[in-house]
């Protein structure tokens, strides 16, 4: 697990009000009771956090940790200068 | 009626009756840095044109609709308020945002122009009551006047206020409706960052639908008793028949079926009509992922599959606080036209919103009894029901 995903998490975790413990990879939103609105909250947090821009049709498509981790980190790797 | 899609009644009916959408890319506010850039904005509207000189400086946009909608709506009705109705008479109005624009132009210039003062009309122009008021003004209504706020159905609880008023003898007339004027960039990224703008267009009840369109504007009812209207000799176009509301008391965003259901009954129990009776719903259907199919599955709960259903917002976009107040107007249209007005930019369907969508084309119908649902966000819902006369 390195710092990208350590962060994400944590930010989930602050979320929800919940351990950091009980958020990993595997999770998914269901597991977690994460609603519509608690999404566009860790959108936002994440987007700050890493200071990224993360379109609405990619944000519809993540349902899961991972594909949380794996998003932002897409993004994070598209905005180093080549 | 003023909305994105006519500047009067006549304006509005044709492009509703012809399927005509009037989204467009937004021309009041620099969307360079806005995911989304469309919109359902009124064009073309001069407020020195409709106020004597100077006389619209003193109003926001939101109340400048708000008198505009009332004023063709009184001379429709072919209504005086003479001395004697005066105090008979209540204005009711909806706007979930009042003023906003004037407020965000006059901070800018405290929070980033450094100004250390604001206009001293910054405050009655921003009221959310300001469209209630300066229209008592205008005719001399003396009665009751107030104004409802509920986000997406604040005209729809104001119209159900105003007509129980009207029935039950409290008040002889009155105006009623709502108007809103959202376009400035704050709010825009407001509603932005809630990630239910569409990128493109409105398609309600469509599987590839991908959010909301803003709208503005407003819609105004003159609602009177029978026997006043009849004593007048006035002819009237329509007839409210039934005002239901229900709160979710879930989620301050998520729509609940069960909620909208209620608010759906309570409309039809008001108006003591049956479900069968009902012909054409002219749905709250802002086209969100999540809206559409939780109203499906609340108007299949109510009223089975087979009434017909469709959603003006893919028209006139959704007027926020405004939006019953359009809708509203629209669906006495359809009653008194005979002509059921369809939600344009229909695709595909989705066996998600399994009731019968208008799609594309208007239907003919004479249809004796409409519903008009608006479910807001804090889980808040207001339906109405209207009969033809």
């Amino acid at each position: 697990m390195d710092n990208l995903e350590t962060k994400v998490l944590e930010i989930i975790a602050q979320q929800k009000r919940v351990p950091v413990e009980n958020v990993t990879i595997n999770s998914s939103f269901d597991e977690l009771g994460l609603d519509s609105l608690d999404a566009v909250n860790i959108l936002f947090e994440l987007e700050g956090a890493f200071d990224i821009n993360i379109p609405d049709d990619k944000a519809r498509q993540i349902k899961s940790v991972r594909e949380m981790v794996d998003g932002v980190r897409a993004l994070v790797g598209e905005k180093k200068p080549a | 009626m003023i909305s994105a899609l006519g500047s009067n009644l006549e304006e509005n009916w044709n492009s509703l009756r012809e399927g005509r959408s009037a989204i467009a890319p937004i021309a009041a506010v620099d969307t360079s840095n806005i995911k989304f850039k469309n919109g359902a904005e009124v064009r073309g509207f001069v407020p020195d044109a409709h106020f004597p000189a100077g006389a619209a400086d003193q109003l926001d946009r939101f109340a400048q609709f708000a008198v505009v909608a009332a004023r063709q709506a009184l001379t429709q009705a072919g209504l005086q308020i003479t001395p004697a109705l005066a105090e008979n008479a209540a204005v009711i109005t909806g706007s979930c945002l009042g003023g906003q624009t004037t407020q965000d132009m006059q901070f800018w210039e405290v929070y980033h122009d450094g100004k250390n003062r604001v206009h001293p009309l910054t405050i009655p122009k921003t009221m959310s009551n300001a469209g209630a008021s300066q229209i008592s003004m205008e005719f001399g209504i003396r009665g009751p006047v107030y104004t409802v706020s509920t986000a997406c159905s604040s005209s729809n609880h104001a119209i159900g206020q105003a007509f129980w008023l009207v029935r039950n003898g409290a008040v002889d007339v009155a105006i009623s409706g709502g108007s809103e004027a959202p376009f400035s960039f704050g709010l825009l990224k407001a509603w932005e960052a809630m990630r239910v703008i569409s990128p493109d267009t409105c398609r309600p009840f469509s599987k590839d639908r991908q959010g909301m369109i803003l709208g503005e504007g407003a819609g105004m009812l003159v609602i009177e008793s029978l026997e006043h209207a009849e004593a007048r000799g006035a002819k009237f176009v329509g007839e409210i028949v039934g005002f239901g509301m229900s709160s979710d008391a879930s989620h301050i965003t998520k729509p609940s079926a069960e909620g909208a259901a209620l608010a759906m009954k309570m409309a039809l129990r008001d108006a003591g009509i049956e479900p069968a009776q009902v012909g054409y719903i002219n749905a709250h259907g802002t086209g969100t992922p999540v809206n559409d199919p939780t109203e499906s599955a609340a108007i299949r709960s109510v009223f089975g599959g087979k009434v017909a259903v469709s959603s003006t917002k893919s028209m006139h976009g959704h007027g926020l606080g405004a939006a019953g107040a359009l809708e509203a107007v629209a669906t006495v249209l359809a009653l008194q036209h005979g002509v059921l007005p369809p939600t344009a930019n229909f695709t595909e369907r989705d066996p998600e919103c399994e009731v019968d969508v208008i799609a594309n084309q208007a239907r003919e119908a004479h249809v004796e009894y409409a519903v008009s649902n608006s479910f807001a966000f804090g889980g808040l819902n207001a339906v109405l029901a209207f009969k033809r006369t």
